[in-house]
Formats: structure tokens, sequence, C-alpha cells
């Protein structure tokens, strides 16, 4: 990968400050100009590189010189420690509500991952909580959406409720809540139809399930590979839905994820839970430390401030 | 000389949209170098005259990477043609297919599909769906059985009762799932095995929403499957696909077809100067 280039590049600039007492104005500059193109090259959006870098530029000159590390590990340190801040410190767990069910409502672009993280999801309440979710099939547009939903929660022995391909998507919601009310389900998950962030009609579509559904979490679901498009997606879905936290799959790739840090950066949202192969069993919950590990290279920071 | 004291911010800009079109930082400064160089060659001063030297400059660029290749759908000589598509989870496989039937069937070709995705929920389904829609036959397999059995199938079929073009759609997986990639190999070997110019086509469907990992896609996917070409899908979204341009010069690369949609319609021939166009919206003039 690309990144092979660049822990090396970024360790010979560790090198150089190695020897020096203080952090120098150049010597932060050029460590600074590889963190950016690591960040880059991570994928993380453009804008809000230059906004971390800033941030991170600002604390390095203010800190103190700590006792036991040289300035190359400081400015590593402080790297790290302010993207892990701002991936969110802790784990957050998913929003309850205080009488059942509680309504978690899947949306983002098309092919992301939403059919498949709501049946991990319902197992994962099946398994942690005994819980007795039921899907809501509410993709009335991609071939065979139903039968797939079907398909993910026979395998998990979850109910679906829908009515085929011809009802309006909010009528399926408003009828499937009554269903779920009646079988005293304490979960309902509804499984949206992809859709881009500047389709206005389906964008509406989501905004009247939301009203209607009352949802306790509207789960952004975003592809780990995404580009620098990523705030584009997480804004538009944010504006339109105010959104509750967010799940990227596909990380059991080899992407870097630096998408985790543009949707967080734009929406300020939590990201939940981490989809981590095609497999019921594959989500985690999410770790901020380990995804700023990860978009840094955590195995390199390790070995950067060791050897700086 | 007005355009002479703005231009350093000019081509600041237009780096940074490079760099958010997903170009690649490495590509993006050398892209911009060689533009800036380009606009003052031609001494080049309205900002109409820049636009036109940036988006000449370009397609010669993209297209001097792959220069000796051609971006037409390559045919069998006799028998049937034969088109697999590769690409990781959800990138647009199934879809394409279902677009590129339609207009081979419209074309008076007798098309088959080969539904060798056996392993994720529905897959089998959402391409029968297509097919029913394109009035185009279908080979299919039980769930989750070897899907080089469904491809042995169909590739049979394909033979045996004369179809002029067969398309075989395969399941996502991410290119560095070592079993999962040879597993696309294997049945990649079944079609030439059975058609010694098959597969005509193996084509890699990427989602313009993609960031860099799109390079390791393609580079892994073409070192298994010898990849011929690119579908840039979701190109009606705000992304701008700019990483096929680092495929391009890195593997030498063309994109074929780029997708515009959900509709059976929204497939297009891909063209490399809307698509250069499509990447300086908004900075350079359309004329
Ligand atoms: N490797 C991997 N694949 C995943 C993961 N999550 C989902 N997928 C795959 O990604 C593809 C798309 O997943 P879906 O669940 O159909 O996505 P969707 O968002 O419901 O798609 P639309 O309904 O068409 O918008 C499928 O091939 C899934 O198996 C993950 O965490 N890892
Ligand atoms: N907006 C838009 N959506 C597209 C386009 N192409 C495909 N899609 C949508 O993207 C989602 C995934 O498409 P599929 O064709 O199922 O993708 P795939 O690569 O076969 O997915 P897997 O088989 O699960 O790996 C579906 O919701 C499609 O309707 C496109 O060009 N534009
Ligand atoms: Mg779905
Ligand atoms: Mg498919």
């Amino acid at each position: 990968m690309a990144f092979e280039g660049l822990t090396e590049r970024l360790q010979k600039t560790m090198e150089k400050l190695r020897r020096k007492p203080k952090v120098t104005d150049a010597d932060l500059r050029e460590t600074m100009r590889e963190i950016r193109l690591a960040l880059l090259e991570a994928d993380v959006n453009f804008t809000v590189v230059k906004n971390f870098v800033k941030t991170v530029q600002e604390q390095a000159v203010g800190a103190e010189v700590l006792k036991g590390l040289n300035p190359a590990q400081q400015i590593v340190k402080i790297v790290n420690e302010e993207l892990t801040k701002m991936m969110g410190e802790t784990a957050v767990p998913l929003n309850k509500s205080d009488h059942i069910p509680t309504v978690i409502m899947m949306v983002g672009l098309q092919g992301a991952g939403k059919t498949t993280t709501a049946g991990k999801l319902a197992l994962r309440l099946k398994n942690e909580e005994k819980a007795r979710p039921m899907f809501i099939a509410a993709d009335i547009y991609r071939p065979a959406a139903i039968t797939q939903l079907k398909q993910v929660a026979d395998s998990i022995d979850v109910p679906v409720f829908d009515l085929g391909t011809d009802v309006d998507p909010v009528e399926i919601v408003r009828q499937g809540m009554e269903v779920a009310k009646e079988h005293h389900n304490d979960y309902v998950i509804i499984d949206t139809a992809g859709r881009l962030q500047i389709d206005e009609a389906l964008m509406d579509e989501l905004a009247n399930i939301k009203e209607l559904a009352h949802p306790d979490e509207i789960l952004l679901v975003v592809d780990a590979m995404t580009g620098q498009n990523a705030v584009n997606t997480a804004e538009g879905f944010d504006e339109k839905l105010d959104i509750t936290g967010v799940v990227l799959t596909k990380l059991d790739g080899d992407t870097r994820g630096g998408a985790a840090m543009s949707i967080r950066a734009v929406t300020g949202k939590p990201i939940k839970f981490v989809g981590e192969g095609e497999k019921m069993e594959n989500l985690d919950v999410f770790y901020p430390d380990r995804m700023s590990s990860r978009i840094l290279g955590m195995g390199d920071m390790l070995t950067l401030i060791e050897k700086a | 000389a007005r355009f002479r004291s703005v231009d350093e911010d000019f081509f600041d800009d237009l780096e940074e949209l490079m760099i958010e079109s997903d170009v690649g930082y490495e590509m993006a400064v050398r892209l911009s170098d060689e533009l800036r160089e380009e606009v003052k060659l031609q001494n080049a001063k309205s900002t109409q005259e820049v636009s036109n030297v940036i988006i000449e400059k370009m397609v010669e660029l993209y297209e001097e990477a792959g220069a000796n290749e051609d971006d037409s759908i390559h045919l069998a000589e006799q028998g049937p043609t034969v088109i697999m598509f590769v690409g990781v989870n959800g990138a647009g496989k199934t879809t394409t297919i279902g677009k590129l039937a339609a207009r081979y069937k419209q074309a008076g070709q007798k098309v088959l599909l080969a539904a060798a995705d056996t392993f994720r929920a529905g897959a089998t389904e959402q391409l029968e769906v297509w097919a029913q829609r394109d009035g185009v036959d279908i080979v299919t397999g039980p769930e989750n059985s070897d899907p080089a059995a469904v491809v042995f199938d169909a590739v049979k079929k394909a033979k045996d009762d004369h179809y002029d073009i067969l398309f075989v759609d395969t399941a996502g997986r991410l290119q560095n799932k070592v079993n999962l990639m040879n597993e696309l190999a294997k049945m990649k070997r079944i079609l030439t095995r059975e058609i010694p110019s098959a597969p005509h086509e193996v084509l890699l469907v990427l989602d313009s929403t993609t960031g860099q990992n799109a390079l390791n896609q393609a580079k892994l996917f073409k070192e298994s499957t010898d990849v011929t070409g690119i579908v840039l899908t979701k190109l009606d979204g705000t992304a701008r696909g700019g990483i096929v341009l680092a495929i391009r010069n890195e593997l030498h690369l063309p994109v074929k077809f780029v997708g515009l949609g959900e509709k059976v319609t929204d497939l297009e021939k891909f063209d490399a100067s809307d698509f250069v166009y499509g990447l300086f919206k908004g900075l350079v003039n359309v004329q």
C-alpha cells in the first residue's frame, strides 16, 4: 500500500527530530505535512484534515515537553490523542426507548450494507437481551429487496412485516408498527431502500417515515471504503433526518477507513457499530481508539513513538 | 495580465478540487503541475482559455495512459461472447448486468445470465427479477451451492443453445480475501476451459464513491482475474470517481461504462471529456 512509503517518510522526519531538545516551528511543519498526507491517503476529507492539522499544531506549539518524551514522540502522542478524542473516545450504546418497541431505522446510500446490518443488529439484540425484534420491509424499489431481507430474517429466526412492492413505504411502516404493537415486539428495525442524499423525493419519504414511526435510533450506514464524498452523504442525511448514529461497514477489507473521521467531524454523531464481514455475527461495537489507530496505522504509531 | 495574478490560487483550487474528487494527493499534485505548465505553454489567459486548455490536456493525459487500448467490448469471433463481472460488495455488479443485458437484447442478441452469486441473501432472486424485466434467460443454482457449478452449467448452455452473449454475475468480495479471490479465478478457468477465448471481458465494477482503496481493488482483481475494463457506477450521486485516473495511470485499465442510476436505461458508454468536465465542475467553464 501507498502508506508504507509514507510511514518511512514519517519515520525519517522523526529521526531528524530525535536529538533536538525542543520542537521548532520548522520541525512541526514538516511532521504535520506527513500527518496531513497520511490522513489524505486514508481518505479523510480534505477540509477535515485541514482543520485537524491546525488543531494539532496549536496543541503542539503550546505543549510543555513532557518528561521522558522527545519532541517527535510528543507530536505523535498529541496526534493520536486528538484523533481519538475526535472519534468520540468511548463506545456509545444503542438508544433504547422506555416503552416497547424501540424503533431503529436503517438509512444510507445504495449498497452500503443496510439490509445486512439490520440482520446483524437483530441477531445481536437476540443474543444479548433475548430480544424479540421484528423487521419492516420498506424497500419497495431494489429488485428482490424483500426476498433478501426475508432470507436474512429466516437465517436468524426473526419475523418480517411486508406488504409487497405496490404499497407506499410510509404506509408499510404505519401498518408494520401496528403489527409490532399487537405482537409486543420489543424492537422494530425498519429496512429502507438505498438512496442518494440529493434525491429529494426519496429523502422526503424517509422524513415521513421518521415522523410516523418516531425512531429512537436512525442509523446511517456507510461503506468504510468511501472517499472524500463521505461528508456530503453524512451532511445530507443528517440535515434531513437528524441521524442518531452511524454504522461503518466492510471494515474487514484493507481500507484505512478515513470516512469515519470525516463523518464524525461533520455530524458529531457517534459511530456505534462496525461491520466486519458478510455473516450475521460480523458486527462489533465501535472503538474510537482502534479506529484512529487504523486511520493512522497504530502499529506504525507505536513503533514511531518507540523509535523516535 | 489579470489572470496571471490569480493563477496560483486557481491552481490551488484545482488541486483541492481534484483531491476532493478522490483523485488522490500525489496524482492531484502531479496533474495540477502538468496543467500549470500546459497553461503557460499555450499562453492561455482568460478563464475560458484556461478552462479549455485544462480539459483538453486532461483528456489527452487520460487517453495517453491507455494508448493502444480500446474501450469497446470485445466480442467472440464465433460462438458466445462471455462477460464476467467482478467487484467488492455492493458496487453494482448485478444492476449493471441487468442494464447491459437489456441493451444487447434490444440489439437483437440472444442473451443468457449466470447467477453465480449463490452466497448473498436474495442475490439469485435479484438477478432473476432483472432477467424477467429484460426478457432474457437465466441459469441459477441452489442457495450456497458451488458458484463454479453455475458457471459451468451456464457456459455449457450458452454453447449448446447458441446464445450470442453470456453475462456472469459473481458474489461481491473484498480483494484482501484470498480464498474468495481464488474462487473467482476458478470460475474464470472454467469459462476458459469450455470456451478457450472466454471470458472475452472481465469487468471490474467500481463504486464511484470509493476512495483510495479502489486502487487496491483494481490491482488485486486484476491479478486474480485479468480484468479488462471498469464500470464506474453511481455517478449520478455527488461523488466524482477521480480514483479512476490513478487506476488508468498505474494499471492501464480503461473505464468502459458508467452507471447513472438504478433504472435499466441508466448506463452510458464512458466518455473521457464528460468525465473530466464532471471532475472540474464548478471551477472550469464548459464550452
Ligand atoms: N465484507 C463485507 N460485506 C458486507 C458488510 N456489510 C454488508 N456487506 C455486503 O455488502 C453488500 C451490500 O449489502 P446490503 O445489505 O445489500 O446493502 P444495502 O445498503 O441494503 O443495499 P441497498 O438496499 O441496495 O441500498 C452485500 O454483498 C453484503 O453482503 C461487511 O461488513 N463486510
Ligand atoms: N444511484 C445508483 N445506484 C446504483 C447504480 N448501480 C447500482 N446501484 C444500486 O446499488 C445497490 C447495489 O447494487 P447491486 O447491483 O446489488 O450491487 P452488487 O455489486 O451486485 O452487490 P453484491 O452482489 O451484494 O456484491 C442497489 O441498490 C442498486 O440499485 C448507479 O449507477 N446509481
Ligand atoms: Mg437493502
Ligand atoms: Mg450482486
